[in-house]
């Protein structure tokens, strides 16, 4: 790579060939104003917004696509660049449905942050907005509304960059050109996987996810209603960011105690339920081990898959159905808490479970459509009444008027609300991984994973796949079979990276035992229902909080959860027994593929 | 200004049936730096529109480091009043492929591909067999490349050439950033040398007839003859081929019919000389510049009417990706409408100018940039049209 040298508003600047002006600037601290330009994805340089004059250029260079050049002399706040920059946000708004003061991002939109720091004047242009343009509300997680859209196509890129899903394409040209689904399909019927990552790349209102939280007030204010809410990992390392605190804070404890002030009957936490999937699934593996290994069963699909992620379940019965023998038939931390919050929940507290109303608050747009997976009633109730993001939860603190910060700290109401390390880091990447192995491996050996402290290192990280391979030596004398076996895993995240590994299963060619995937980047820290912004170095930020959270607790392997062994004793009896499988396990089904 | 009276020129469809592989011989006997070198010293510019010197673009794809280049012809021919490459594929399309081949042999590509307007697909039936005898019969000669033809998608913007590479390669057809351009980074990935139907025929008679005979029509800055089809309020509409450099009066003395009120020129995306400017100005990239698109107005003409086709004509065939040319094409036509129905002061016009400034400056291609040569012609040389 040769360094070369250019001025950037008589700054002298030196970088490396191949980056963008774009890039020099940000080196020399000069900010240009972006749209289009999205960190996490490639250039698409449509939106112009960030044009600067480069001398000798007749044009302007629209900084975020024009690669740095050796000698290069850019000025990027002549009147001519602010004239055209102006212009160029006043034609975003002339085309737009601009209705801040109702609208979901109002204070967490580019347009809108772009149009006041330029002070448009809404009279400049007549207004081009499409008349009778419909929102999109058919989707239990995204909801479309094509009046706020400024055709970035930063949903398009992340359906297909970092997702390989393509739901999203642009159809039509010119005055009619927009965002579109396969056949303009409504979003509930095309190949969508809910899995809201074009949401929190969405600069605007355009793309949002439904929000329930109407719903949940209305129980909170319902006196007969008793209201459990659970929590998920990486709801706690993030919230902060839409309260005042910098990313990676972990605000667990004062967390607790806003939802308690909201109202909510008993404040609970998902970790618990990941624990109990943990168990669950460390056993479901180890069965699948035996039954091919010792009982060459030839019906027993290897590797076995993570199930846990609802935006990957969805891609899986989308574009690889006949594989779906591969997923672990484990629901998901969510739905095992919903269905165990009207069974055992119910039973220990003694509430009638149609009292119950069962929320969870997730960094997921997925977990919705999942919650309302008509087949999520196994408890004779619908398992879980709304899933609420990260985001959704933050406004109703808002909403409360709480004052965040002055919160003190508190505890998880009981039952299942204990947690272990383990649960913790399902959040992030590799962590399902490292609690399932944590587990499975002391299930079979008696001895603790031979990683320091715990921490199994290869399969953390922000690399697209990742692997890890463990002998199992010294087994106990009922797993047995597995002496000798190096048990290979895989983790994935991103759909993207779920597709080269799911390309490798159907081609028979997997050499894995056991894959975790997450549909998002990052895991659930980068989940579709996270507070926006996010990027790479976000989603670090929030999963060290991850870590730290994991390395706090007294307990770091899902089966040590007292609350685990307790239910196992009081309710469910045994792993994979037969109440496990009525409320714990669910199927999956084969889904079009356009 | 090398102002030039009318001349009319036969070289593009002149000798229609001599043995073009004749032509491609002669070139395979040169060397390839030879052949760039007689372009380049040929002045010949790009016919598609944007005039840029072919032997150079030549030089710089053959100076390009890879196993795999591509030449293409672009033959979607999409500007309104613009019917010459249809002609020129239909009268002499060896002439056409042997430019192609000449080219592959200068820049070291092994494949080429015709992208054919959509609505030209009525020439397949001719062009496909010749074709096909084409790519066997200079296999002979020992070069090794091959043409095949590629039926366009049917959008305007698909001629402009990185959209034609995306529509190529199976997606939409929205331009890409320049830098980098084709010569480096073109159809799939690869270094590409596109040219116009017409360019590619000079090529071959450049080779054929020598560098002089070409380079003493037109003028310093535009070299040679070109191909123009003529439409309008003129009796003799068709297709031409003319020196370049000719004065406007010139041009309309010859196929006005005596009461031309104004002539656009270079079609939707080109400029608009009112009479007023006939003398002072030339037919040429120092003059006004064309694709090859002349269309005479008379004085019955709407020119508020003229333009309102042209923006509609831009507010549907943007390809809409970028920010200006979506939003400022629609805002042009709703503007003048606007001005028209008196719901905008005239002096609106004067917003409206400023705004195609900024859709020149900051449109991510050659569309949007250029919507202001017609708006602000027309609009300019016509004030009163556009408001009573
Ligand atoms: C909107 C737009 C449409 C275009 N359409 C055509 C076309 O139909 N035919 C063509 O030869 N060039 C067209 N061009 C120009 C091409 O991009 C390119 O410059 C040309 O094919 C290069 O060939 P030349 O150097 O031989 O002129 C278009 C450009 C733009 C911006
Ligand atoms: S998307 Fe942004 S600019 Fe549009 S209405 Fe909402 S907050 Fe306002
Ligand atoms: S929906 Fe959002 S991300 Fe997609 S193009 Fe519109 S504004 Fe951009
Ligand atoms: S939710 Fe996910 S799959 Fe659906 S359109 Fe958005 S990015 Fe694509
Ligand atoms: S200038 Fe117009 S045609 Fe060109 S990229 Fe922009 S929107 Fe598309
Ligand atoms: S941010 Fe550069 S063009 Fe949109």
């Amino acid at each position: 790579m040769s360094i070369i040298n250019l001025t950037i508003d008589n700054k002298k600047v030196s970088i490396e060939k191949g980056q963008t002006i774009l890039d020099a600037a940000k080196k020399v601290n000069v900010r240009i104003p972006t749209l289009c330009h999205h960190e996490d994805l490639c250039v698409a340089g449509n939106c112009r917004v960030c044009v600067v004059e480069v001398e000798g250029s007749k044009t302007l260079s629209a900084s975020c696509a024009v690669p740095a050049e050796d000698g290069m002399v850019v000025k990027t706040n002549t009147p001519k660049v602010r004239n055209a920059r102006k212009d160029i946000v006043a034609l975003l708004v002339s085309e737009h449905n601009t209705q801040c003061t109702t609208c979901y991002r109002s204070m967490n939109c580019e347009l809108q942050a772009l149009s006041a720091e330029y002070n448009i004047d809404n009279n400049r242009y007549l207004s081009v907005l499409k008349p009778n343009i419909e929102i999109d509300r058919s989707s239990w997680s995204i909801e479309k509304d094509d009046s706020k859209c400024v055709r970035c196509q930063r949903c398009v890129r992340t359906c297909a960059e970092l997702q390989h899903v393509n739901a999203l394409t642009v159809s039509g040209k010119g005055k009619d050109m927009k965002i579109s689904t396969f056949m303009d399909l409504p979003l509930n019927e095309a190949i969508c996987t809910n899995c809201g990552q074009c949401v929190i790349h969405c600069p605007t209102g355009a793309l949002t996810e439904r929000r329930y939280f109407d719903r949940v007030w209305e129980a909170i204010g319902n006196e007969k209603k008793h209201v459990v809410i659970n929590t998920a990992p990486s709801v706690r390392v993030a919230i902060g960011e839409m309260l005042g605190y910098p990313v990676g804070s972990r605000v667990t404890g004062k967390m607790v105690t806003s939802l308690k002030r909201l109202g909510v009957d008993s404040v609970l936490d998902t970790d618990f339920s990941a624990d109990l999937t943990i168990v669950e699934e460390g056993y479901e593996l180890l069965q699948r081990l035996r039954k091919a290994l010792v009982e060459n069963d030839t019906s027993i699909k290897l590797p076995m898959i993570t199930s846990c992620s609802p935006g990957w379940v969805k891609f899986i019965e989308h574009i690889f159905p006949e594989h779906l023998g591969h997923l672990s038939t484990c629901k998901s931390p969510q739905q095992m808490f919903g269905a165990l919050s009207k069974t055992y929940y119910a039973e220990k507290k003694g509430i009638d479970p149609k009292d119950i109303v069962s929320i969870s608050i997730m960094p997921c747009a997925a977990k919705k459509f999942e919650a309302n997976r008509p087949e999520m009633n196994d408890s004779g109730y619908r398992d879980i009444d709304a899933g609420l993001t990260t985001r959704e939860l933050g406004h109703m603190i808002n909403q409360a008027g709480l004052n965040f910060a002055e919160l003190e700290d508190s505890e998880f109401d009981s039952i299942m609300g204990e947690s272990t390390g383990a649960g913790a880091i399902f959040g992030a990447t590799g962590g399902v991984m490292e609690a399932a192995l944590r587990t499975a491996y002391e299930l079979v050996t008696g001895r603790d994973v031979p990683f320091d402290n715990l921490n199994i290192l290869p399969v953390r990280g922000m690399e697209g796949i990742k692997e890890a391979a463990i002998k199992l030596e010294n087994c106990l004398p009922d797993w047995s079979f597995l002496e000798g076996v190096e048990l290979k895993v895989a983790v994935a995240h991103g759909l993207i990276n779920a597709r080269k590994i799911m390309d490798q299963v159907a081609a028979g060619k997997s050499p894995y035992h056991f894959i975790e995937v997450m549909a998002c980047p990052g895991g659930c820290i980068g989940g579709g229902g996270q507070p926006i912004p996010t990027n790479d170095e976000i989603r670090k930020k929030r999963a060290e909080a991850i870590y730290e959270e994991d390395m706090n607790m007294p307990v770091r392997k899902s089966h040590k959860n007292p609350e685990i062994i307790k239910i196992y004793k009081e309710f469910l009896k045994e792993p994979l027994g037969e109440v496990s499988h009525r409320l714990l396990h669910t199927s999956y089904k084969k889904r079009n593929h356009y | 200004m090398g102002y030039k009276g009318l001349k009319k020129v036969d070289i593009i469809f002149d000798c229609a049936n001599c043995e073009p592989l004749e032509v491609l011989k002669k070139a395979l006997a040169m060397t390839p730096d030879q052949i760039i070198e007689q372009i380049i010293s040929s002045g010949l510019r790009g016919r598609g529109g944007a005039g840029f010197p072919t032997g150079l673009k030549w030089k710089l794809a053959k100076a390009e480091k890879s196993d795999v280049k591509y030449v293409i012809c672009n033959a979607d021919e999409g500007e309104p009043g613009t019917f010459k490459d249809r002609e020129i594929l239909d009268v002499v399309p060896s002439k056409v492929l042997v430019g192609m081949a000449i080219c592959a042999y200068a820049i070291g590509a092994k494949e080429g591909f015709v992208y054919l307007r959509n609505e030209y697909n009525f020439l397949l039936k001719d062009l496909n067999p010749l074709i096909e005898k084409f790519n066997k019969n200079i296999q002979n000669l020992g070069l090794d490349f091959t043409i095949k033809m590629f039926s366009g998608s049917g959008a305007y913007i698909c001629g402009e050439e990185s959209a034609l590479f995306e529509s190529m390669e199976g997606k939409r057809g929205e331009p890409r950033n320049k830098p980098p351009y084709p010569t480096k980074i073109g159809y799939n990935g690869k270094p590409t040398v596109i040219n116009n139907v017409e360019t590619l025929v000079y090529c071959t008679m450049i080779i054929r007839i020598g560098v002089e005979p070409f380079k003493k029509l037109g003028t310093s800055d535009s070299r040679g003859s070109k191909v123009f089809s003529i439409s309008g309020d003129t009796t003799k509409a068709g297709i031409y081929e003319l020196e370049l450099g000719i004065g406007v009066d010139e041009f309309v003395k010859e196929f006005g019919n005596g009461d031309t009120k104004a002539v656009q020129i270079g079609g939707a995306s080109g400029f608009c000389v009112p009479r007023k400017d006939f003398k002072n100005k030339i037919i040429g990239f120092e003059g006004v510049p064309t694709g090859g698109s002349m269309m005479i107005f008379n004085s019955s003409r709407s020119m508020y009417n003229v333009l309102k086709d042209y923006l509609e004509f831009f507010a549907e065939e943007s390809c809409g990706q970028c920010t200006p040319c979506r939003v400022g094409t629609q805002q042009l036509l709703k503007g003048i409408e606007a001005i028209k129905r008196g719901e905008k002061p005239s002096s609106y016009l004067n917003q409206l100018l400023k705004l195609t400034e900024t859709m020149k400056v900051a449109s991510k291609c050659g569309l949007g940039q250029s919507v202001q040569n017609s708006f602000s012609s027309i609009v300019n040389n016509f004030r009163e049209e556009m408001i009573y």
